[in-house]
């Protein structure tokens, strides 16, 4: 699907801005902002700290409704820049308040104190972090789904009938 | 700790009233609208005060403002600016957020809601009719006292008898849920969840994430204000009945259709513990009729539908982040009711009820918007809330069930929205700090 340059076909106003459509790749995200000077390797560290968290608690980005997520440190000549890519079964604007509340439990709000931009007073403004993610998100035009429109949800469930019927067949030998 | 002699008691305490009177009205000049307020704080009842005198008490009066109210007293700009943008932009200009497509857009209201010429609501609630006449005319005398206040609609609510519980013009009996807000005192029924922080109900006070910031300027202002949404929601009955009956083949069916469109028999029973059969004697104790949850015993909504009514309004164990969405609801019917057997006749009856919160993009509107009017609340795909979701004739209602599920399509609008407004309802002091607010602060 090609997708106009603000995002969206037809502005649909939602809670906290416009709507961006459900696509072949269901909803995501690209926040990319440039890392606060000296802070390339406290944002990598994050890495590993997200890892342990899901490691200990693997329902804990439940909220997300993730597919994918990718984190990425790039530098194309103006000092290095992170970009949070995620795929998603939910509406941004939905559930932008629930993945906030997340970040925080988690730590992963605390890999954007590295970034420029962020407000200072995150832990008491919602307004200004969403701001912040609303004004360095850039919308894709182009997404491509090779099983398209298809939630994670229903993917596990197909895969699990899958196994279930695998393990029948093998019984009934 | 909570302030209880500076809350309005309308955000705490459900008063003995069967009848009441919402007015509507607009101000001419600030210092007129002030002159208005001036003289009517006295009769607004604090909780503390209502609490203290409901047995006596025969009427209770309570008072708040819209975004351009509070401007048309005379607020000057930087007050003005540090209310959030949801309540500033007013109920209206959010009708995208809200859902309010078709019928239910704000250009087919009653005339002078959606428009910046509202600037307050008084409510009245009185325990009989005779009162109410009386706190009419006396209202009516003091309007005629004070200059420059004009009244842009008026509606009278009355219960629909009889009076032992509270019944909506489908049958179905109300007020059977509330938020168990901490500080209050009050003891929650089993099933309620656990205590929620007074802050996501009434501004100042901590709330679930912490402590009070962001709020409205100056302070005494915003403490023990919070703000409402105001919805008035025509009821079909005609149409309504007519649903049951075509889909339902005896009166025992057809109220097994209302319950799974509400998620309640109509006696109040939770599907979640009567699934099959209507059990009034679970509906009338509230000991037993909210103690249930979804998540481990009904996820598939074999008992509940995942779509009904109040499954929608109240996720419970099935949402993220619950504590963060309840909200404190109050309101009355409107309306004679129309009686059983009788075709419809074209009068208008309905709802006229109040949402509480204290961040109304966060509860009130995310309600509206992601579970009441969003087609793929829980991967549904094409459903809306059954009773006030905007029905248009395309969506559809799954009812799961053993063996076939049974799915209803071309679902009609039940109910239409006919005005709504966002309105701040302030604290006692602050109404004295608007009341008294000088000219030369603008």
């Amino acid at each position: 699907m090609a997708i106009p340059k603000e995002g969206y076909f037809q502005l649909e106003q939602g809670r906290y801005g416009p709507i961006y459509p459900r696509t072949p790749a269901n909803y995501g995200f690209t926040i990319i902002a440039k890392i606060k000077p000296g802070r390339e390797t406290a944002v990598r560290e994050y890495g590993a700290t997200i890892e342990q968290a899901v490691a200990g608690q693997p329902e804990v980005l439940a909220p997300l409704r993730l597919h994918y997520l990718r984190w990425v440190i790039f530098d194309v000549g103006s000092g290095p820049h992170f970009m949070y890519q995620g795929i998603f079964d939910t509406d941004f604007d939905k559930y932008l308040e629930d993945a906030v509340a997340l970040f925080v439990k988690t730590g992963i709000t605390t890999v954007f104190v590295n970034l420029e931009g962020w407000p200072d007073d995150w832990k008491t403004n919602l307004p200004a972090v969403i701001k912040f993610f609303r004004d360095n998100q850039r919308p894709s035009f182009l997404e491509y789904g090779e099983y398209p429109y298809v939630t994670a949800d229903e993917v596990k469930k197909a895969l699990r009938v899958k196994s279930a019927l695998s393990a029948m067949l093998d019984q009934m030998q | 700790m909570l302030e209880f002699d500076d809350i309005q008691h309308f955000v705490l305490t459900r008063v003995p009233a069967v009848t009441g009177r919402y007015e509507f009205l607009s101000f001419q000049e600030p210092s007129q609208g002030r002159g208005w307020l001036a003289g009517i704080i006295d009769k607004v009842e604090s909780a503390q005060a209502a609490a203290a005198g409901i047995e006596e008490g025969k009427r209770w009066v309570s008072v708040a403002l819209t975004w351009t109210g509070l401007r048309a007293l005379g607020l000057d700009g930087g007050s003005l600016a540090s209310f959030p943008e949801d309540f500033r932009q007013g109920m209206p200009a959010r009708w995208q957020v809200l859902g309010d497509t078709g019928a239910n857009h704000p250009d087919r209201w009653i005339s002078g809601f959606a428009g910046p010429d509202l600037h307050a609501i008084v409510i009245l609630f009185a325990r009989n009719v005779a009162e109410r006449q009386r706190s009419t005319e006396e209202h009516q005398a003091y309007r005629a006292r004070t200059p420059g206040v004009t009244l842009l609609s008026s509606l009278d609510v009355d219960a629909i008898p009889p009076f032992d519980q509270a019944r909506d013009h489908f049958g179905y009996r109300d007020r059977l849920t509330q938020p168990p807000i901490e500080g209050t005192g009050v003891e929650p029924t089993p099933g309620s969840g656990p205590l929620i922080k007074a802050g996501e109900f009434i501004l100042g006070y901590a709330d679930e994430d912490g402590p009070p910031a962001g709020l409205p300027q100056p302070e005494i202002l915003s403490r023990n204000g919070t703000y409402m949404a105001y919805r008035r929601l025509q009821e079909h009955v005609g149409a309504f009945r007519e649903f049951l009956r075509k889909h339902g083949e005896t009166p025992e069916e057809q109220e097994w259709v209302a319950a799974k469109l509400m998620g309640r028999w109509r006696s109040g029973a939770p599907l979640a513990l009567a699934p099959d059969k209507d059990d009034p004697a679970l509906a009338a104790d509230p000991q037993r009729n909210n103690n249930f949850t979804y998540a481990k015993t009904d996820p598939h909504g074999y008992a509940t539908p995942l779509g009904a009514h109040i499954r929608r309004m109240n996720p419970r164990d099935t949402a993220v982040n619950i504590q963060r969405r309840r909200m404190i609801r109050r309101g009355a019917t409107y309306g004679p009711p129309l009686r059983e057997g009788s075709a419809e006749d074209g009068v208008d009856r309905g709802v006229a009820a109040f949402v509480l919160c204290a961040s109304l993009v966060r509860q009130y509107e995310f309600a509206q918007n992601v579970w009441i009017n969003d087609p793929n609340f829980h991967e549904l795909g094409n459903e809306r809330d059954p009773i006030i979701g905007t029905q248009d004739g395309t969506f559809d209602m799954t009812i799961p069930k053993r063996p076939v599920r049974r799915k209803i399509t071309g679902l009609p609008a039940f109910t239409t929205v006919r005005s709504g407004a966002y309105f701040f309802l302030p604290g006692i002091k602050a109404l004295r700090y608007l009341a008294t607010l000088s000219e030369s602060a603008r």
